[in-house]
């Protein structure tokens, strides 16, 4: 077990040339034992990638270039092979995996033949003995009915299956060593156990060494046996698991772990890391991190920190683990600041802000010449649920079970094909024109992906200032202006940023400065719509935090579309769980995350990459994918897939179930 | 005395001037507009097409500022009379090149005609001879035996002046890079001549300096000699490709300033707002797209020209009739070519509308008017920029294909599908005409080639599908 497979030495990779040259990975060394796995964890942009790409040598041409240090497998030199040597490495020796399995694989061929290419390429296996590997592979990745998937096309195959056909291509060269970027960050929570259970199966069986890169602790905790933890290029922290989640101790590590939201930290701010990582295109004087860190003293600011061996294979570059060195005492009074409590909600709140009945938002599926009606995708079909003044609804879903179309049939920006939505007493799917366009002022909402919710060609300022124009709020021009910089600095932003352009500046800040454009026209209810998914775990702390005060302010109510259950746990009042379109679990946070009954949530719960792993709770398996909204299962939609399914919940939809006044449900298992 | 003339076409052209003029303006005052453009000029092949293209563009300028001469007064007349012949600032500074007309072909720096004519001597014998032209080399006594030395002269002549302008080019260049730079006018000229700036500024000289030197040539050879030999009724060529020059950026520019408004609106207005609008976008530009080009531009242009031939009244000179025909050749150019990139908008229109940051100008109940304009048109102008400037060149070529075919601009209009066209009839004539062809297609040539090159920079600037 401890023989070592494959020994990265002071890689140096460099970017570009000149001034501006970026060193993404400056001075990485680790170690893989064969039958490992290593998690290589860290935020975007810290270096992980290109780790990775480097062991290859698959750098980005002609920009990239390795500057130094080595990389042996199993003591061969992998720098010093010719071209033509490593390609019988790569996908032979070392096989890789990617993270968006939809743009790995070529679209216009079938799936079986693009894993015969890799045999044949490997292994020089053609013909009959290739096509029964290839179906042995897809078996032993779990696709079922393997001879008839041989001959399909990507596209015909759901995200999950195309990670494992991915994954199975990687097998066909018989790998000794497997890496794995970020295999499950683009997929759905309980798809995401499936494919992490199976790479672990399959590691087992293979005795090979995988390579894991990933931002998500969770994901870590449940697979990794050793950890290295990535910081602008260098590594800060490495070490076996156990060891690493009982006691970090690097600075940054334990940032990580404080700010990950979870239901224990509900009423206190969550722990950020202030600032951002800095850019790798300079010379570095002092440590890289001393800049967002609380423990820092002038040593940190003036060298270096080495790297530091606490134990066997368990080492941190820091000046607080250097015996030599005397650290000054944790400062108290900055986790006092932090830990203090989140302003009380404002007063009136309770009471009634928005109440949905029956929300239905169709989108007719047309076919012919003459645009001929066939069917409808039941997007959203029959929500309902209601928001008091000043709380939280969660509407927490896999992807395509219709919660952002919800929130859009809500907002008016799709126009729903039924039900109510009653804010404050007005239908607002019976207002038209003018007077919907006078109340769109009061519900705004927050988009998920910071980069596109900006137009590039217009100033913050101009782009904060468009609702209230548009709105006619805010008086002259001049006051307006105000107003901005007011917003911007509310927000956590200078008041001088409104004359910039969204490029310059971070995803966090972007997300900032989105929450400021829908404060601007002061609404009663925001629809966020993901708003920390794509950012990293210590942005995302700030975000929630700053959602939060504002809640507290001034008296918001938040709709929350997410598919993270942590968030959830830490931001949510109540929660509303969807699958295919319906609501099939609402009730308060406590009374879904700690006492679900709909035997979805139960396994949604469940496939939640733990921190912890002694309560690591038996992950409950669902079968297969989420049907079609265009074509849902007769009868509870969720029967194909549910370990407790009858034949009740072949013929009918259950109805909602009260289980307690602040609970309901929808399933035939409560009702019998 | 003169009377200005203000063609049609004149009016556009300098109305598209006074566009790009105020565009520049606006360009400068705003980053995300003015950093591909400084991406642009920083590459050496770009900023060479740059010079290239600005030197076509103040030949065809020059030859856009229209008047016509006075006549002289006869006894008793008190109005002034004006020539019917309608000249150009271009013809000005060419001197009476264009009025030195000779018989029939002559070739290059000939001093005689290309063919035999039977002449009767004093002698009154017949004689089979190539006789002297009337302008070209007519100061020489023996040309036989002076042309080498007459064209060397006059060759180094223009060559110090050439020499002399880039001097002082050179000078005053420095001299306000050194306020740019911050530098003395001394070391901010070393670092010029050394290449060591970002714009490649030596490449940009040189290449002005190539082009002076054409020009200086041109002004001193041109008054004595056919640089380009003659055409069929003695007509100077070279003469003639200058002129062509306006012709092809008109054609090449005002179809597009035509055809912007249509493949713009209707492309932003199918892509947004969808359903029966789409639908009726959809089939206009299908329709359209399905008719041969050709025909429906032969059928327009004949029609035309019938209606003008009808019609004589309405112009007062054969340059106005000509200039009509042209201007409705660009027109009848734009309504057939707005289709692909109407149909390039829609496709992009249909996927920016779905940006969140578009949803969220819906969800603060911004007019929709006011999205198409503040929040599609600007993010759209790159795909228009990248899409003019690469038809540019397609144009150009287009009016030679037409005018070979004989529905391109009017017989009178001097323009390179007119030249290649007559030259048809002269390579197949014994001993051959080349110099009609050859002339015309160097500089087509020339002005295409640098408009791709040039098209080639504004697209790996402005298309953020190429950044890396």
């Amino acid at each position: 077990m401890t023989q070592t497979l494959l020994d990265v030495r002071n890689l140096k990779v460099r970017l570009g040339r000149g001034g501006n040259a970026v060193r993404p990975v400056d001075g990485v060394s680790f170690s893989i034992a064969r039958g490992e796995t290593f998690a290589l964890l860290g935020e975007s942009g810290c270096g992980k990638s290109m780790t990775a790409l480097s062991l290859l040598r698959l750098l980005p041409q002609p920009a990239g270039e390795i500057t130094g240090g080595s990389v042996r497998l199993d003591g061969e030199e992998l720098l010093a092979q010719p071209e033509s040597g490593m390609r019988s490495i790569r996908g032979g020796r070392i096989a890789m995996i990617f993270q968006e399995p939809q743009t790995s694989l070529n679209p216009v061929m079938t799936v079986g033949a693009q894993i015969a290419e890799s045999l044949a390429l490997h292994k020089q296996m053609f013909g009959d003995a290739a096509r029964a590997e290839v179906i042995r592979l897809l078996d032993a990745v779990g696709i079922p009915d393997a001879p008839r998937r041989y001959g399909e096309y990507p596209h015909q195959l759901s995200g999950g299956m195309k990670q494992r056909v991915m994954i199975a291509m990687a097998l066909a060269g018989d790998p000794e060593l497997l890496i794995a970027d970020e295999p499950t960050t683009a997929l759905d929570v309980t798809i995401q156990a499936q494919v992490l259970e199976l790479i672990a199966g399959l590691q087992r069986e293979r005795g090979m060494a995988v390579l894991l890169i990933t931002h998500d602790l969770g994901v870590v905790a449940g697979m990794a046996d050793q950890v290295a933890v990535m910081y602008a290029g260098q590594i800060v922290e490495q070490g076996p698991r156990d060891l690493f989640y009982a006691e970090p101790r690097h600075p940054y590590s334990r940032k990580l772990f404080a700010a990950l939201p979870d239901s224990s930290k509900r009423d206190r701010r969550l722990t950020v890391i202030p600032g951002t990582v800095p850019p790798l295109n300079q010379a570095f004087h002092a440590c890289r991190f001393a800049e967002r860190c609380d423990r820092a003293w002038d040593l940190c600011r003036r060298r270096e920190p080495g790297w530091f061996e606490l134990a066997a294979r368990r080492g941190v570059r820091c000046h607080l683990a250097d015996p030599g060195v005397e650290a000054p005492p944790e400062a108290g009074s900055g986790a006092d600041e932090e830990e203090r409590h989140v302003a009380a909600p404002a007063d009136g709140a309770g009471h009634e802000l928005l109440s949905v009945t029956d929300l239905k938002v169709h989108f007719p599926i047309q076919k012919g010449f003459f645009r001929r009606t066939v069917g409808y995708v039941r997007a959203v079909d029959g929500v309902s649920l209601s928001i008091p003044r000043g709380e939280t609804l969660a509407l927490v879903g896999e992807s395509g079970c219709g919660k952002t179309t919800a929130g859009k049939g809500i907002l008016q920006l799709l126009r729903p094909t039924g039900g109510r939505v009653c804010f404050e007493g007005t239908n607002l799917l019976e207002l038209k024109g003018e007077a919907l366009r006078r109340r769109r002022s009061e519900f705004q909402i927050i988009f998920q992906d910071p980069f596109s919710s900006m137009n590039p060609r217009m100033t913050v300022g101009d782009i904060i200032e468009e609702g209230m124009v548009a709105q006619r709020i805010g008086g002259t021009a001049s006051q307006r202006r105000e107003r901005v910089e007011r917003l911007l600095e509310q927000v956590g932003m200078r008041p001088e940023h409104r004359s910039r352009y969204p490029h310059q500046f971070s995803g966090g800040q972007r997300q900032r400065i989105c929450i400021a454009r829908a404060l601007a026209v002061d609404p009663r209810l925001i629809v966020c719509d993901e708003p920390t998914s794509a950012l990293d775990v210590s942005v995302q702390a700030q975000i929630l935090n700053l959602l939060k005060d504002l809640q507290g302010q001034l008296g918001l109510s938040y709709l929350f579309i997410t598919h993270d259950l942590s968030v959830v746990s830490y931001l949510a009042d109540r929660v509303a769980v969807m699958y295919l379109g319906r609501i099939v679990e609402e009730g308060r946070v406590d009374d879904v995350l700690d006492r679900a009954r709909h035997p979805y949530t139960q396994a949604l719960l469940s496939a939640v990459p733990a921190l912890d792993k002694d309560t690591q709770r038996e992950i409950i398996r669902l079968e297969g994918d989420m049907p079609s909204p265009a074509n849902p299962p007769a009868g509870c939609h969720f029967h194909p897939r549910c370990p407790h399914a009858m034949d009740i919940c072949r013929v009918r939809y259950p109805d909602t179930e009260a289980l307690s006044p602040t609970h309901t449900a929808r399933c035939h298992l409560l009702t019998s | 005395m003169i009377k200005p003339v203000i063609l049609w076409t004149d009016a556009l052209v300098f109305l598209l001037v006074g566009i790009v003029v105020v565009f520049a303006f606006y360009a400068r005052r705003h980053e995300h507009l003015r950093a591909p453009w400084r991406e642009v000029v920083r590459g050496r092949i770009a900023v060479a097409s740059l010079v290239v293209l600005a030197f076509y563009t103040l030949t065809g300028l020059l030859d856009s500022v229209h008047y016509r001469k006075a006549l002289p007064m006869q006894d008793g007349q008190v109005e002034v009379q004006y020539g019917g012949e309608v000249f150009s600032l271009l013809d000005a500074l060419l001197g009476d090149v264009g009025s030195q007309v000779e018989k029939t072909y002559s070739a290059p720096f000939a001093y005689t005609l290309y063919t035999r004519e039977t002449v009767v001597d004093e002698n009154g014998v017949q004689k089979r001879i190539f006789p002297r032209l009337k302008y070209g080399g007519a100061h020489l006594d023996d040309p036989a035996t002076q042309r080498g030395a007459d064209i060397a002269a006059r060759s180094l002549a223009a060559l110090w002046q050439a020499l002399a302008f880039m001097l002082v080019l050179t000078l005053l260049l420095s001299l306000w890079l050194a306020g740019r730079w911050r530098l003395s006018p001394a070391r901010a000229l070393r670092r010029l001549l050394r290449g060591d700036s970002d714009v490649p500024w030596r490449t940009a000289l040189f290449t002005i300096f190539l082009f002076a030197l054409l020009a200086a040539l041109i002004v001193n050879l041109a008054s004595a000699w056919h640089v380009l030999g003659t055409d069929k009724v003695g007509k100077d060529v070279l003469y003639q490709t200058l002129k062509s020059v306006r012709t092809g950026l008109v054609i090449g520019t005002l179809t597009t300033l035509i055809m912007l408004p249509f493949a713009v609106t209707l492309g932003m207005m199918a892509g947004y707002f969808r359903g029966w609008v789409d639908d009726v976008i959809q089939y206009l530009y299908t329709t359209l797209n399905s008719i041969p080009g050709v025909l429906l531009i032969a059928a327009s242009v004949l029609m035309m020209q019938v209606y003008m031939d009808t019609h004589p009244e309405l112009f007062e000179t054969m340059a106005e009739r000509a200039d009509l025909r042209l201007l409705f050749l660009c027109l009848i150019l734009g309504i057939t070519s707005w289709t692909g990139l109407c149909r390039l908008l829609r496709g992009e229109t249909l996927k920016l509308r779905e940006l969140d940051y578009v949803q969220a100008a819906n969800a603060f109940g911004v007019a929709r008017r006011v999205i198409l304009v503040r929040h599609l048109l600007p993010n759209l102008m790159h795909l228009v920029l990248i899409a003019v400037v690469i038809d540019f060149s397609g144009l150009v070529l287009a009016e030679a294909v037409l005018s070979y075919v004989g529905v391109g601009v009017d017989p009178t209009t001097m323009s390179w599908g007119n030249m290649i066209n007559r030259a048809r009839l002269e390579m197949a004539r014994e001993p051959m005409v080349w110099w009609s062809l050859l002339a015309a297609f160097s500089f087509m040539f020339t002005l295409v080639l640098a408009a791709n090159l040039f098209s080639d920079a504004v697209r790996d600037a402005f298309d953020p599908r190429l950044r890396r």
